[in-house]
């Protein structure tokens, strides 16, 4: 398996020391690598913990038909916090639904960020790669910022990359499974030839799959279910966030080959004889 | 009448009529309107007629993602 190295002694170093080592997403120079998914939470004062504790800056919302009856306001929650608002357009089958929920969105929240979803079924909420790219294509060109929900597949992240998204975001494993990281060669594959940031969006189970995305060159990694799902969703979004960091940290420093044999770690040279 | 996320109600003028209604309010914040499946941009909430028969969406935040 290859791993991302370290381009430069600077770059590594600043990371460690936890100073410049800035995660810049279409511009945007975000405080953390790790952004968060307001799904699955029960309740807005958890969410709110939960987002204090992994320190994430861009936080996803759906847009779904009004409840005059709900209760508060989560978009007050999100900004009172002081965190951006990344609108998804979950649910949506086809390209054409998509870049109509992306245009709501921009419409509702007055900003051209969007997480692209276009899924192809239900069981797998796998992502439809045809009409994927279809609607990158017109969300680009309406001037939206694209951050694309894509498959495992470099052709497709490369493709992605091509028409104009700002990112790309493959999974992991299906949405919700907690499987971790089924294909890490093809996460590993596609980071190293991004010209984009790339962002693991789906399957993080626990903080050593998270860990293991940047290990593997991801520049984020993106959690809702891992943490809001948790027994202790507040403890768990502190422990992949320290992972998000520790692994970013491990990419940066470049980390020893695999081998088959051991190598030794004590000098061989000036061993006494004990004879 | 329209049809409001998929329920029949009576006529309303216009957007903002209706939105003041349902208790959001023409000011609400993250909130978005699509007319017959074209979205309506909020600076067109006051002024556009809303005709009988039109399937209104109503679209706000929740969580998700």
């Amino acid at each position: 398996m290859r791993f991302r190295v370290a381009e430069t002694e600077s770059e590594a170093e600043a990371a460690a020391k936890g100073g410049d080592d800035e995660f810049v997403l279409a511009g945007r120079t975000l405080p953390s690598r790790l952004l968060l998914g307001s799904g699955g939470f029960t309740s807005f004062e958890l969410l709110a913990r939960a987002v204090e504790a992994s320190g994430a800056a861009l936080v996803t919302v759906a847009m779904r038909r009004i409840d005059p009856q709900a209760r508060g306001s989560l978009l007050d929650v999100l900004e009172g916090l002081g965190v951006a608002v990344l609108p998804n357009t979950a649910g949506c089958y086809t390209a054409r639904d998509a870049v109509m929920t992306a245009q709501l969105a921009r419409e509702a929240l007055q900003s051209d960020w969007v997480k692209l979803e276009v899924i192809g079924d239900e069981h797998t909420l796998l992502p439809d790669a045809p009409e994927l790219l279809i609607a990158a294509e017109q969300l680009v060109a309406d001037g939206f910022i694209v951050l694309p929900y894509t498959t495992d597949d470099p052709i497709l992240a490369r493709r992605l990359e091509d028409v104009g998204c700002a990112a790309v975001m493959p999974l992991g494993s299906p949405i919700g499974s907690g499987m971790g990281i089924g294909n890490p060669y093809n996460i590993a594959l596609i980071c190293e030839r991004a010209g984009v940031p790339v962002v693991l969006d789906a399957g993080v189970g626990t903080a050593s799959d998270a860990a293991l995305a940047m290990e593997l060159g991801c520049a984020a990694v993106l959690c809702a279910s891992a943490i809001s799902r948790a027994e202790d969703p507040v403890a768990m979004a502190e422990a992949i966030a320290s992972a998000v960091h520790a692994g970013r940290l491990a990419s940066l420093a470049g980390r020893i080959p695999r081998r088959l044999y051991a190598t030794a770690s004590s000098p061989q040279a000036g061993m006494p004889d004990l004879g | 009448m329209i049809y409001v996320n998929g329920d029949e109600q009576p006529d309303a003028a216009t957007v903002a009529a209706l939105l003041e209604r349902l208790g959001v309010g023409a000011q609400a914040r993250g909130v978005a309107v699509a007319l017959d499946g074209e979205v309506l941009p909020r600076s067109q909430w006051q002024l556009a007629p809303l005709a009988p028969g039109t399937r209104v969406e109503v679209l706000g935040a929740i969580q998700g993602g």
